[in-house]
């Protein structure tokens, strides 16, 4: 209970000591917004895709199949495949997938296909849209209209050539039946949203946890390597209470601005950018909060060892910088080599953007993000065991 | 003869190879002003840092008033004050904030804080600015308000770490006037200080320490008998007698040499 106390004085203190330095407090709101306008000009561009992974819902026997196939069997380069098939029941095992973030994106296939092409009635495939990922959509769906355009191309080659072949008679006046003979095949888009995401909604998740990272991070490692320089730090140090609640403070003092930080983001891309928040606001911070419990042990390790604040804020950066490209935040992973990809699932970072997403985006709740808040939580549980530790015996080295 | 409420023994302190402090053993009397002198790099800080649960000693011990600066830290803490080198203060902070912070960190209530405050700060002439933030402040006003910080636990040991360095001759003279004023209170004061005279004016007693160890301890008086080729010795001739006139080079971490002043080089003299 004192260490709580102790730890709140020092957090209040911290928080007076901010809002009184007029520079720091202007680049504290001004380095969001910054970012947020910036990175939406700054468009990626497209490129390859492979294995990505597509939910496929087949309710159609034999015809159904061979598109399946065909998604299945597309290659981008020798060997390497464009999607990876994982299969369910109905469009919404297929959403409900998207929403956990299995899969990229989804065919559905009627169980009434075969049998409209059989009757020469336009059949229906769907497309279901990841919207929390635009890029990996756009390319993705690209890729799927191009097979099932080919293969509507086949049945209607198919179709034409018994015409000529069998003379088969032609109602000429029925739209739709002529429609079924040059498009046999009709694409029809879903998403889980009715609106089209933007690369904003992609980017705003990615910025929030980033905003709220730095300023635990640098935030946490720069206040008590300042303190440290300054020499306030020694009048801590010699007042009669628990060094953990000395970390505790600065870190909680940290994470209520990395909070703000991320509240401005927050509101920014809801009216500035149009971002929907369809998820729970609570569960977003939630997950922010996570986000900066994953860190605080790393800021604790850099301000423990390093004395000067400049080398700190420089070594910090080290972290920071990969992490920018790495995470998801601005890119998205799937697009990465298979040895980034790994390096992104060891960041914690990347856990908290892609748990943000499915909230913000796609509307999950805490079930779909329940793996991202036990790696969320581990990590910060074992780098806090360590670093605690190694800052109670550095501290007074 | 009073009691010693500080006790040394053996207290060393190595930074890998570079030995700063080199097995000291000394003992401070309660009530005393203790000069603890030593050329720049000598292990004065180190000491102190040690002394005050700053720094971990890599052997030997040391208690404060009977508690042990390595196994009852907060023992250690509730009894000591310290004026470090550096202005322990907020400058985004006024005065009033910086000493109910520190209050509060020494767990004492609001009623206590607002008392003590109020007392030191008037008796230190800061009245009038006690509401303005410390960035505001010269360097003297700093200083005066750090005094009050150290004291708000109202200790009994008092560490100051040079309190009047920088500082213009009035504001010098106000805290030298206050040093004796907290000794006649009863409190036990360790004074460090490059500036001779003050440390004359001051100490009872004191220790000079050079290249980590204890080259001379004792009353002023008795020190000054060891300076034999000179009348009415003062304490700098104790003091350049005892560390020699070599000029000092102290590279942090490194062990320091010694090179060579023009001409007036003077064998050591240790006196233990």
């Amino acid at each position: 209970m004192q260490t709580i106390k102790d730890l709140w004085q020092i957090a209040k203190k911290d928080l007076l000591e901010f809002s009184r330095d007029r520079i720091r407090l202007i680049t504290f709101v001004i380095m969001p917004i910054f970012m947020m306008v910036l990175t939406g000009f700054i468009f990626p561009n497209q490129s390859s895709i492979k294995n990505i992974p597509i939910g496929v819902a087949n309710q159609d026997s034999e015809t159904g199949k061979k598109i399946v196939d065909a998604i299945s069997n597309l290659e981008v380069n020798s060997g390497t495949r464009a999607f990876v098939i994982k299969n369910y029941d109905n469009l919404d095992a297929v959403k409900e997938a998207i929403r956990k973030q299995e899969i990229n994106g989804g065919v559905v296939i009627p169980d009434d296909f075969e049998a409209k092409i059989a009757a020469n009635a336009p059949a229906e495939v769907i497309i279901v849209q990841d919207q929390s990922n635009p890029q990996i959509s756009a390319i993705t769906t690209q890729t799927l209209s191009q097979v099932i355009n080919g293969f509507s191309q086949g049945i209607e080659e198919q179709k034409i050539s018994a015409i000529l072949v069998n003379k088969i008679q032609v109602q000429p006046l029925n739209q739709s039946y002529l429609q079924s003979f040059i498009n046999p095949v009709v694409i029809k888009m879903d998403g889980l949203f009715a609106e089209n995401t933007s690369y904003f909604e992609f980017v705003a998740p990615g910025i929030m946890a980033m905003v709220v990272m730095t300023a635990v991070l640098t935030g946490l490692a720069a206040s008590i390597s300042r303190e440290r320089e300054i020499g306030t730090l020694d009048g801590i140090l010699i007042s009669p209470i628990d060094r953990l609640a000395i970390i505790l403070g600065k870190a909680v003092a940290q994470s209520i601005r990395g909070l703000i930080q991320g509240a401005i983001v927050m509101l920014l891309a809801v009216f500035l950018f149009g971002v929907k928040i369809n998820g729970s606001i609570l569960l977003v911070t939630l997950l922010l909060l996570l986000g900066i419990f994953s860190f605080v042990g790393l800021g604790i390790l850099v301000s423990a060892a390093v004395a000067e604040q400049e080398t700190a804020t420089q070594l910090l950066f080290m972290f920071q910088f990969p992490m920018l490209f790495l995470s998801g935040a601005f890119f998205p992973i799937q697009q990465m080599p298979d040895v980034m990809q790994k390096i992104a699932h060891a960041i914690p970072l990347t856990y908290t953007i892609e748990a943000l997403r499915k909230v913000i985006i796609l509307g999950g709740g805490i079930s779909s993000v329940s793996t991202e808040l036990i790696v969320l939580t581990s990590f910060g549980i074992v780098t806090l065991a360590i670093a605690v530790p190694v800052f109670r015996k550095l501290i007074t080295r | 003869m009073a009691d010693s409420i500080i006790k040394v023994k053996n207290l060393t302190k190595k930074f890998k190879k570079f030995i700063a402090v080199d097995s000291i053993s000394f003992e401070v009397k309660r009530g005393e002003i203790f000069g603890f002198l030593g050329p720049n790099g000598a292990g004065k800080s180190t000491t102190i840092r040690m002394l005050t649960t700053l720094l971990t000693p890599t052997s030997g011990s040391a208690k404060i008033n009977g508690a042990d600066i390595v196994k009852d830290q907060d023992k250690v803490r509730k009894q000591i004050g310290l004026v470090a080198e550096k202005i322990i203060l907020y400058d985004h902070l006024t005065a009033e904030e910086n000493l109910r912070f520190f209050g509060k960190l020494n767990h004492l209530d609001n009623d206590l804080i607002e008392e003590r405050a109020a007392r030191w700060i008037e008796r230190l002439g800061m009245e009038k600015w006690k509401d303005a933030q410390v960035g505001t402040y010269s360097t003297g006003m700093k200083q005066r308000v750090n005094i009050a910080r150290a004291l708000l636990t109202e200790p009994e040991i008092l560490f100051l770490d040079e309190p009047t360095l920088g500082l213009d001759p009035q504001t010098s003279n106000l805290i030298r006037t206050f040093i004796k004023e907290l000794r006649e209170q009863g409190k036990t004061i360790i004074l460090t200080t490059h500036d001779m005279i003050e440390a004359e004016m001051l100490s009872d007693r004191v220790a000079i320490i050079d290249q980590g160890k204890i080259s001379a301890l004792d009353s002023i008086g008795n020190l000054k008998k060891i300076v034999r080729n000179k009348k009415n010795p003062t304490l700098e001739d104790v003091f350049l007698t005892v560390t020699g006139y070599e000029v000092r080079d102290h590279v942090k971490g490194k062990f320091s040499s010694i090179s060579q002043h023009r001409g007036i080089g003077r064998s050591k003299n240790r006196v233990r």
